[in-house]
């Protein structure tokens, strides 16, 4: 008998050390392309496993809230009533980790228009309020002059979960026109929208909008470019119309000014030359405290490989490098995950 | 009485209609499966079979860990759901009184009428917030509630099929009431309960609703009970709306294994029971 | 249930297993299955005191206004769902359009015309279309339906039928209609095969009284058989109605999800099981949460009294054919 419970006790000390831990995460479809890149390679790589479910950034914000995964993602940062509710509830904070940057681009289907459509900020409030209602409105048109235009319906296509990608385009749209600011609200990961019709997650916003002509969706760079959907170029503060890529999302990053220290920063309408307007911080919300401290090792062990191997990888991926000023910053928040 | 032309004209039409309209229902079905057979098959190897999902934007992978985890929701499902449905059912059949079983009937009609949604809210509220992950056993619990109406009415028919006589012969022979049931009401109710499980089964393979916040889903194999669980219903839903050219062939490949494994219990169960009660049926 | 003696209960043991425990086990089985069938009761009270106790914010913030505006604004707080349930309605009734006329008839081939043989061959099949997954629905409803609805029906409806404000307005696939059209053959193989059990329990007397004063084959089953089931046929088309009612993945996939109330079927709109589907994985603060539970419970209520009315009319019917 007393063998037994002596070898019970010799199990119960060695199963933590042999099992691997393994960690869930949820939210954000917008990285959701880098995320599994990054697991499928930190795992292969000997580390731990770490599953990643892109349920959409307002379910990972929910799901890390309620505690049912070890980490959720959003690109969309926290707002003060929802730090707030974290810590009524968990009694501890959840920190912001900055993972990439990336960009909530204009695509389209449209039948015969080759070669990329301009948009300005008044055009896709415009077409996002259903006051544009036909591709050949004569603003489009304006923005557009060597391209031929059909006279066809604008299907509107936005997200039907609650997404980071959402709070990027209403964020922006909110500080470009104030009828938008006035008739839908300021930034938010789901909205009421005035006009289209709704997909799930980016692969279901690209999906959508690659079976039906006319349409006009917003999505994060990468859905676009491996889904080779056409998108147009967006005006920036400066007046140039600029395309999303590394280049000009990275001149966002650089645009701005200071990182606060908690990470919650919007660089949207972002003001200097080639400045992509509607580009974004993506964020992993990580609790500050752990009951496992397995875990809790496991989450810091990934969190400082993502921010500084990991962001080998990004590039690949359309997704812009954090700038190293910002890397050093979350390496000193690391230090307090418990 | 002479049958005036119109009436004959009418006669023919309907009756005719009534035979197109059959015709054509049941060609919904060969339609669906020369569809799922054309775009799935192609799309069928033997990676779909061993390997796990590739991150979004690589071209290859399977579904393995899909196809094991909907194995192991439906074990946790058939082993909450049957034992509870198939005891009820029972009691139902062997025990009860007339008012008690009728509102047991009632109330277990009740349950099967929950739109499979409101079934995974409430295992989200019962299970995944309590403990505070999304697991294999949230998922299972979900599809174990929806298995008991049938199971209950199965087994409660099943049972009632099986004659009296062979219930008093028992007691005569001085078996009890619990004898009576377990060594020969039971056994000559078998292959019936069986193939009705077998059915019931069959039925919640291919929920999705239930799941989508219960189990959620994984990228990697999933160890025990307690991770979230990669399941074929799920991933089908995810692909299919998904862009990817790639992963719509995965979708169509994932939606004929399922379908065909759903109707090879259906068959299989169905031509039991008839065989069964062909003497009963018309 | 004690043996007397040790010799005795070893014997037991030895000889007869199972059968030696259960010997005397009549209390223990009944209280076990007894236990059983109270676990279902249980089950019910559970799912119902969630949906009763996590709508109370949402009640007490809207009471009826929930079901009377439309707004679902997650930002301000504002939640109405009669969109959804205007959704719900709409898809089920464009299937139910579909649906009951062709399930009828095809229901009267199968029992009035049929040879035994092929009929519970053909019901065999169409019964197999009902153990079809939705999640397969929904797939096939994106791939192939759509398309189809896009290049032939909605140019046919439109050409015909334009006038209507029904069919007015853009169309691009995801629809009111094509949610409907999904859930049409999702719910016939439950109205053939109900309405033929009905149609079949009616007695051969009926019919042969009618076809001796010289009625027509159809004009027996259309004046005799017909009413002689017609409570038991609109059992099998509430019945039906339940299951559209209650249906999400399929609807989710090909209804556009956009909470809109519009006249033309043309246009996407959503279902409360659609918005549960979408939304609650994500839906953050208590009121939020709790107007999608108080939806799944509206859908709740909505399902299990059209389900009671269904079993009701079915029993009178069979009921009917007994006592005859």
């Amino acid at each position: 008998m007393s063998n037994f419970s002596r070898s019970l006790a010799v199990l119960a000390l060695a199963f933590p050390l042999a099992a691997q831990t393994r960690l869930t995460g949820a939210g954000a479809t917008f990285p959701a392309p880098v995320y599994q890149k990054w697991f499928a390679a930190y795992q292969s790589a000997g580390n731990v496993q770490i599953n990643y479910q892109p349920i959409g950034s307002g379910g990972g914000i929910k799901a890390v809230t309620e505690g049912t995964v070890d980490f959720g993602a959003s690109d969309a940062p926290l707002t003060d009533a929802q730090l707030a509710a974290y810590k009524a509830k968990n009694k501890y904070d959840v920190l912001l980790f900055p993972t990439v940057l990336g960009a909530a681009v204009p695509s389209y289907n449209l039948p015969g228009v080759t070669g990329e459509l301009n948009f300005t900020a008044q055009i896709l409030a415009g077409i996002y309020l259903g006051e544009i209602h036909k591709w050949n409105d004569p603003k489009i048109a304006a923005a557009n002059p060597k391209v031929k235009l059909p006279d066809m319906d604008i299907l509107v296509i936005h997200r039907s979960d609650g997404s980071g990608t959402t709070y990027c385009w209403t964020d922006y749209l909110s500080k470009v026109s104030s009828e938008w600011k006035s008739k839908v609200g300021a930034a938010n990961t789901s909205v009421e929208w005035p006009t289209g019709i709704g997909g799930k997650g980016n692969d279901g916003v690209a999906g959508l909008l690659k079976q039906q002509e006319g349409a006009v969706g917003y999505m994060e760079l990468i859905y676009a470019v491996k889904n080779k959907l056409p998108f147009g170029r967006v005006k920036n503060k400066s007046g140039e119309f600029v395309k999303a890529d590394l280049k000009s999302v990275t001149a966002a990053a650089a645009a701005m000014k200071e990182m606060p220290a908690d990470f919650r920063v919007s660089i949207t309408d972002g003001a200097g030359a080639g400045v992509y307007p509607i580009s974004t911080f993506t964020w992993l919300l990580v609790p500050a405290h752990y009951a496992d401290s397995g875990k809790a090792q496991a989450v810091k062990g990934f969190l400082h490989w993502a921010i500084t191997k990991g962001q080998e990888q990004v590039e690949s991926l359309e997704y812009a490098k954090l700038p190293k000023a910002v890397v050093a910053q979350e390496e000193k928040q690391i230090a307090r995950i418990k | 009485m002479k049958i005036s032309a119109r009436r004959r004209i009418v006669n023919a039409v309907m009756l005719s209609l009534s035979g197109i309209c059959t015709l054509l229902v049941i060609s919904v079905l060969f339609f669906i499966l020369g569809y799922l057979l054309v775009h799935g098959v192609k799309s069928l190897d033997f990676d779909f079979f061993t390997k796990l999902p590739k991150p979004s934007g690589e071209t290859g992978g399977g579904m393995a860990n899909a196809i094991v985890g909907s194995g192991k929701v439906l074990l946790l499902a058939t082993l909450i759901g049957v034992p509870i449905g198939f005891l009820a059912g029972i009691f139902l059949a062997e025990f009860s009184g007339k008012t008690f079983a009728f509102t047991i009937r009632y109330v277990v009609d009740l349950l099967n009428g929950v739109p499979s949604i409101v079934i995974g809210i409430v295992a989200y509220a019962l299970v995944v917030r309590p403990m505070r992950h999304f697991s294999a056993l949230a998922g299972g619990v979900a599809l174990g509630i929806m298995m008991i109406p049938i199971a209950v009415r199965t087994t409660e028919e099943f049972l009632r099929s099986v004659p009296n006589s062979m219930r008093e012969g028992a007691m005569a022979l001085g078996a009890t009431r619990a004898q009576t049931i377990f060594t020969v009401v039971v056994p000559a109710a078998m292959s019936g309960l069986i193939s009705g499980m077998m059915l019931n089964l069959a039925r919640v393979a291919g929920e999705t609703a239930p799941l989508l916040f219960t189990a959620l889903g994984n990228m990697f194999w999933s160890k025990g009970w307690l991770e979230p669980i990669a399941t074929l219903p799920v991933m089908i839903y995810n692909y299919a709306i998904a862009p990817e050219e790639d992963l719509h062939q995965q979708a169509w490949a994932a939606g004929f294994v399922l379908l065909m494994l759903v109707l090879a219990i259906n068959v299989t169960a169905r031509m039991v029971i008839n065989r069964g009660h062909a003497s009963s049926r018309r | 249930m004690a043996s007397s003696s040790i010799a005795g209960s070893l014997r037991h043991r030895a000889n007869r297993g199972v059968l030696a425990r259960l010997r005397g086990g009549d209390e223990i089985s009944y209280l076990v299955t007894l236990a059983c069938a109270v676990l279902i009761f249980v089950v019910v009270a559970l799912i119902v005191a969630k949906l009763w106790g996590n709508s109370q914010p949402a009640i007490r913030a809207f009471g009826w206004d929930f079901l009377r505006t439309s707004r679902w604004n997650p930002n301000g707080g504002k939640f109405g769902a009669l969109p959804f349930l205007y959704g719900t309605c709409v898809t089920s009734a464009i299937a139910l359009l579909i649906a009951v006329p062709t399930g009828v008839a095809s229901a009267i081939f199968l029992a009035e015309m049929a040879p035994p043989k092929l009929s519970n061959l053909l019901t065999f099949l169409i019964e197999l279309l009902a153990a079809v997954p939705s999640v397969i629905y929904g797939l096939l409803g994106i791939f192939m339906l759509l398309p189809l609805i896009r290049v032939y029906l909605v140019p046919a409806l439109k050409s015909t039928f334009g006038f209507l404000p029904l069919f007015q307005g853009s169309f691009y696939g995801v629809s009111f209609l094509s949610a409907g059209l999904v859930l049409a053959v999702m719910v016939i193989p439950f109205i053939v095969s109900v309405s033929r059990e009905v149609l079949l329990a009616v007695p051969t007397e009926q019919r042969e009284a009618a076809l001796a004063v010289g009625a027509t084959k159809w004009e027996t089953t259309w004046d005799i058989v017909l009413p002689y089931a017609r409570s038991g046929i609109f059992g099998s088309i509430f019945l039906a109605l339940a299951r559209a009612l209650g249906e999400t993945m399929a609807v989710t996939m090909v209804i556009g999800n956009t909470p809109k109330i519009t006249a033309s079927l043309l246009s996407p709109g959503y279902s409360i099981a659609a918005v549960i589907a979408n939304e609650f994985a994500e839906a953050s603060g208590d009121l939020y949460v709790s107007s999608l539970i108080f939806a799944g419970l509206v859908l709740f209520g909505l399902t299990i009294v059209i389900n009671a009315l269904a079993r009701i009319l079915i029993l009178a019917t069979s009921q009917k054919a007994a006592t005859a």
